[in-house]
C-alpha cells in the first residue's frame, strides 16, 4: 500500500518542463502486446498500489492503478464477488491501470462487458501534470464528458491513470462448460443461434476443432439449459487459457492478429484461427497479407510481428484528425507514451 | 444594433437554408416555432432564429456546413423530452430537429443488432426487434416518445439498467457529423473501437461534440419470463436495507425501484396498480431469465423482503399484472403532474447506503422551502428522482423550487454522488458543475469540447461551463448579443 500520486505528478511535471517523453509502466506485463513499441524512459506506476475502498453491498471497488489484478480478485473472493470482465492476470503481473489502458477483457465480454463497461471513475495525471478526477463511485453519472471510459484502450496516451473506480458483480452461483467436436463453420453457426436464445451463456469459443459453451447463473437455469443443449461437460480451464493466451493456439512466434468483427460476419478462409466472444473476436496467426477484413471490422496486430509498424491499423482522415486533437487536449506536448497507439500521433 | 445584425444573419441563413431544404422543412415564423421553444423542462424557453427539419443525412450535412460558414450556433433536437433544457434553442442559432430521420435501416438477427436513424423512438426499436425474439434493453420511462439520438446524447437509463446497463453499454457503432459537416464512423461492427473510444465520449455529450446521424444498437434475446415483486415497508430505512440485502445475496434483479409515500399515493391514484397507500416506501423488484431461475430468485427475494419487515408482498401472477405493477412506477412523473400544476425533476445519484440519510435531508429541505416533494428512486443503482412540486405561475415559488433543487444536487455530491445520473447537465445544472468538478477538470472538459468544436458552435452554453475561452467566444461573429 503506497500512495505515490504526488511523486508521479512531480515526475510528469519535470518531464513536461523538459519536454521529455515517458513510457508509463505498471507491472510490465503488456509491453509487447496491444500497442506499438515505445522507447521512452519508464515512469513506474507499479508501486502506486492499494485498494482504497471496497463496498460489497454497493458493488463498487476503488483502487490505485498499480494494484495487481490478482490482489483485487483475492479481495473480491472474500465476498463472493468478481471482476465481470475477466481480465488476463498475466502471471500475477497485470495491474488495474494497465488493464484499463489496454481495455483487456476475457471471454464473457459480449455478455458482461469489458473493463470499459465496468469503469465508473478514474483519477489521472494529464500531460500538463494536473491530477484530475472524473466520474465517481456511483453507478450512473452523466455530468461532463465520459473521460473514464475514454481511457479504455487509449494505451496511456491521454494520461497516467492513478486510480480506478469499478463496478463489480456477484460470482454466479453455478458455472458449467460444455464441449462439442465440430468444424469452425458449424461452431460459428451454433454460437450465433444460441447467443440469440434467452439462456445464461457467458462464453462461446471455438479452438482446436472444438466448440466450447459456458453457462453461468442460477443453478437451476444452468442445469436446465445444459440438459437441453447436450454436449460434454468439461473442465473450465479453457476460458483461462483463452484469457491468458496460453492455449497452444497462441504459442510460437507467428504474428498474432486480433479481429474485432460482427458475429454475423463470414469466416475468413485458409487462415489459422480461434473464435472467441461468440464470433465477435477472432484470433489469427501468421502472415495475413492477403486478408482484408470486411468494412466495419477492426484488425490489430496484438502480439509479435513488427511492433514498430502501425499495429492498430489505419484510421479514416476525419477520425484521425479528431483523435489527434483529443490527444492534444490531454497531452499537448505529446510526452505520454509517444507512438504507443499510432506512429503519427504526437 | 445587435438586433439588426441578427436579422441580417437570419436573412442570409434563411436564403441559404431554403436552397438546402424543402419549404415544409423550415420553420421561420414565431408562432410555428412555439412547439420547439423548450424540451421537457419547460422552465427554460427560447425561440431560435430558425427551425430546420431535414429529411436526409445529406441535408443535415448541408445545414451544418452552412451554419459553420456563417458561424451560427446549432442545437440538435430529437423528440424534445429531455429534462435539462439541453435541446432548448439558441436565440441566435438554428434548432436542428432530427425527428424526420426516423427509419429503421436494418435488423441483423445473426449479429443481434439494429441500425437505425437518430429520430427513431426508443420503443420503436424494441417493436421492430420483437418479431426476431429480441429487444433493446435501455428503457427510459419516456420510451414511447424519446429518440435514440436523444438517448445517445444523454446516455439515458431506464428501470432495466441495473442489469443491462445504460445506453453507452448497448451501442455498437454510430455515424456522426462533425461541426464542419464531415462524416465519421465511430465504434465498429465488433465490440472494440479502433484508437480512442470516441463513441463512449460522444455518448452523453449532449449534442456538444457532433450530430449523431445513425446508431447501431445491441439487441438482447427477450427473456423467457419475467416477474415482479411489489413490497410495502413501514420505513424508508427498512426498504433501503432490503435493497442492499438483495444485492448482498448475489442477485442482480432486472429492475429494482423504490417510491416514497407521496409518490406511491400519486402513482396509485393515477394507475390503480394496487400499491399499499399507507406504506412509507414501496419496492418493485423484477427478476427475469429462464423460468427456473426466475422462480428460484423470486423466492429468495421474497424471503429477504419478509425478513426486512415488508408489510405487504405481492408477486405478479401474469404478464398483465406485471405490466400493471410497472405502470404505476413508469407513470410516476405524470401522476405527480396531476397533483401539482408543475413539478421539477431532480436526478442526483448517490451511494445506495446513503438513501435514508438523503431522503431525511430532502424532507427537511421540503419543510424549509415549503414545497412538497415526492421521491422515485432507481434504488438498484442509486439514482434518485425527487419531484419538487410548485406553482409555475408564481415567480417566487419557481425560485424556491430551483433553490431546493440546487441544494439536493449539492447534497448528492456531498454524500459521494453526482449531480446527474441520466438526465444530463444541459442548461439547468451548469452552475452545479462547479460543485462536482475542480477548475482543472472543467478546463479539461473545455479542451475536449474545443478538440471537436473549436468555435463552440454546437449547443453553446450547455453541458459544460466555458471558463478559459470565454472572451474569445464572445468575440466570435454571430455572438454579438451575448458580448
Ligand atoms: C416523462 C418523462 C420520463 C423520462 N424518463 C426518463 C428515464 O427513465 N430515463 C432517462 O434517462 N431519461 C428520462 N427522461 C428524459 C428524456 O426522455 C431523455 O433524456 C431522452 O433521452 C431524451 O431524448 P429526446 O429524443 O427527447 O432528446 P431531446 O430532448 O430532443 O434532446 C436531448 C439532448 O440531446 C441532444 N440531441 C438530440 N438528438 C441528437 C442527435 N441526433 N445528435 C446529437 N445530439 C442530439 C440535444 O441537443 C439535447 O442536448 C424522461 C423524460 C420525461 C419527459
Amino acid at each position: 500500500m503506497a500512495d505515490q500520486s504526488e511523486q508521479l505528478r512531480d515526475a510528469v511535471a519535470v518531464a513536461a518542463a523538459g519536454n521529455q517523453a515517458l513510457y508509463i509502466r505498471g507491472g510490465d506485463s503488456k509491453r509487447d502486446v496491444c500497442g506499438r513499441a515505445c522507447a521512452a524512459p519508464a515512469l513506474e506506476v507499479g508501486g502506486h498500489t492499494g485498494i482504497l475502498d471496497y463496498e460489497p453491498d454497493e458493488l463498487v471497488l476503488s483502487a490505485r492503478a498499480g494494484t495487481r489484478i490478482s490482489e483485487l480478485q483475492q479481495a473480491l473472493d472474500e465476498y463472493n464477488q468478481v471482476l465481470p470482465f475477466e481480465p488476463p492476470v498475466y502471471a500475477g503481473r497485470a495491474t488495474l491501470g494497465g488493464t484499463l489502458a489496454c481495455n483487456l477483457s476475457g471471454p464473457a465480454r459480449p455478455w458482461l462487458g469489458s473493463i470499459r463497461d465496468a469503469v465508473l471513475g478514474v483519477q489521472i495525471i494529464n500531460g500538463q501534470a494536473q491530477l484530475l478526477n472524473f466520474g465517481g463511485k456511483v453507478m450512473k453519472n452523466v455530468a461532463g464528458y465520459d473521460v473514464s471510459r475514454l481511457q479504455a484502450g487509449a494505451l496511456g496516451t491521454l494520461g497516467v491513470i492513478t486510480q480506478v473506480h469499478l463496478k463489480v458483480m456477484p460470482r454466479p452461483e453455478a458455472t458449467l462448460t460444455l464441449a462439442y467436436e465440430m468444424p469452425a463453420l458449424r461452431a460459428l453457426d451454433i454460437m450465433r443461434t444460441r447467443a440469440g436464445q434467452p439462456k445464461p451463456v457467458t462464453g462461446a469459443c471455438w479452438v482446436g476443432g472444438r466448440l466450447y459453451l459456458r453457462l453461468s447463473g442460477a443453478q437451476s437455469a444452468v442445469q436446465h439449459t445444459a440438459r437441453q443443449w447436450g454436449g460434454d461437460p468439461v473442465a473450465a480451464d479453457i476460458w483461462e487459457q483463452l484469457r491468458e493466451q496460453q492455449h497452444p493456439f497462441f504459442t510460437g512466434d507467428a504474428p498474432l492478429w486480433r479481429l474485432s468483427i460482427a458475429p454475423g460476419a463470414a469466416l475468413a478462409k485458409g487462415v489459422s484461427q480461434c473464435l472467441d466472444w461468440g464470433g465477435a473476436q477472432r484470433w489469427m496467426r501468421g502472415d495475413l497479407q492477403g486478408y482484408t477484413p470486411p468494412p466495419g471490422a477492426h484488425m490489430s496486430l496484438f502480439a509479435g510481428g513488427d511492433r514498430n509498424s502501425e499495429v492498430r491499423g489505419e484510421l479514416e482522415p476525419v477520425q484521425q484528425q479528431l483523435q489527434q486533437r483529443l490527444k492534444n487536449a490531454f497531452d499537448p506536448q505529446g510526452i505520454l507514451n509517444p507512438g504507443r497507439l499510432y506512429s503519427w500521433m504526437t | 444594433m445587435a438586433n439588426e445584425l441578427t436579422e441580417a444573419t437570419r436573412q442570409k441563413l434563411l436564403s441559404r437554408l431554403r436552397q438546402i431544404l424543402p419549404a415544409d422543412c423550415l420553420v421561420s415564423d414565431r408562432e410555428s416555432q412555439r412547439p420547439f421553444e423548450c424540451d421537457g423542462l419547460a422552465l427554460y424557453r427560447e425561440l431560435p432564429l430558425l427551425v430546420a427539419l431535414p429529411e436526409t443525412t445529406e441535408q443535415v450535412q448541408a445545414v451544418l456546413r452552412c451554419c459553420h460558414d456563417l458561424q451560427v450556433p446549432v442545437v440538435a433536437r430529437g423528440s424534445g423530452t429531455g429534462l435539462c433544457a439541453g435541446a432548448m434553442p439558441h436565440p441566435e442559432g438554428v434548432l436542428l430537429g432530427l425527428s424526420k430521420l426516423n427509419r429503421i435501416i436494418e435488423i441483423d438477427p445473426l449479429s443481434r443488432s439494429a441500425r437505425v436513424q437518430p429520430g427513431v423512438t426508443n420503443l420503436a426499436i424494441t417493436a421492430a426487434a420483437a418479431p426476431y425474439g429480441f429487444y433493446y434493453a435501455p428503457d427510459p420511462s419516456s420510451q414511447i416518445a424519446c429518440s435514440i439520438g436523444g438517448n445517445v446524447a444523454e446516455n439515458s437509463g431506464g428501470v432495466h439498467c441495473l442489469k443491462y446497463g445504460l445506453t453507452v453499454h448497448n451501442l455498437l457503432s454510430m455515424e456522426m457529423l462533425t461541426v464542419e459537416g464531415e462524416r465519421v464512423a465511430l465504434g465498429s461492427s465488433g465490440l472494440d473501437s479502433p484508437g480512442y473510444d470516441l463513441m463512449a465520449l460522444v455518448t452523453g455529450s449532449e449534442g456538444l461534440l457532433g450530430i449523431v446521424t445513425e446508431v447501431t444498437v445491441k439487441l438482447l434475446p427477450l427473456p423467457e419470463t419475467a416477474k415482479v415483486i411489489m413490497a410495502g415497508f413501514d420505513s424508508i430505512r427498512a426498504a433501503g436495507d432490503a435493497v442492499g440485502a438483495v444485492i448482498a445475496a448475489g442477485i442482480i434483479p432486472a429492475g429494482l425501484e423504490m417510491m416514497d409515500a407521496l409518490a406511491v399515493q400519486a402513482a396509485e391514484d393515477f394507475a390503480r396498480a394496487g400499491y399499499p397507500r399507507e406504506a412509507a416506501a414501496v419496492l418493485l423488484c423484477e427478476l427475469d431469465g429462464t423460468a427456473e431461475e426466475v422462480d428460484q430468485h423470486i423466492n429468495a427475494v421474497k424471503d429477504i423482503f419478509a425478513r426486512h419487515g415488508a408489510s405487504t408482498l405481492r408477486v405478479s401472477a401474469s404478464e398483465a399484472e406485471r405490466e400493471l405493477l410497472w405502470k404505476g412506477r413508469k407513470s410516476a412523473f405524470p401522476a405527480v403532474g396531476r397533483i401539482s400544476a408543475d413539478y421539477y425533476c431532480m436526478d442526483g445519484t448517490i451511494p445506495r447506503s446513503q438513501v435514508s440519510h438523503v431522503l431525511e435531508e430532502i424532507a427537511r429541505l421540503s419543510a424549509k422551502y415549503q414545497l412538497r416533494c415526492a421521491n422515485v428512486f432507481h434504488a438498484g443503482d442509486g439514482n434518485l428522482h425527487p419531484l419538487i412540486m410548485f406553482d409555475g405561475g408564481c415567480v417566487e415559488q419557481i425560485q424556491r423550487a430551483e433553490q431546493f433543487g440546487a441544494e439536493i444536487l449539492e447534497l448528492s455530491v456531498a454524500v459521494g454522488g453526482c449531480i446527474t445520473g441520466e438526465h444530463g447537465v444541459g442548461l439547468e445544472k451548469l452552475a452545479q458543475m462547479q460543485s462536482q468538478f475542480s477548475t482543472g477538470e472543467l478546463h479539461q472538459f473545455e479542451d475536449i469540447k474545443a478538440a471537436f468544436d473549436p468555435t463552440l458552435t454546437l449547443n453553446p452554453g450547455k453541458g459544460i461551463p466555458i471558463l478559459k475561452r470565454c472572451q474569445e467566444y464572445r468575440a466570435l461573429p454571430g455572438r454579438h448579443q451575448h458580448g
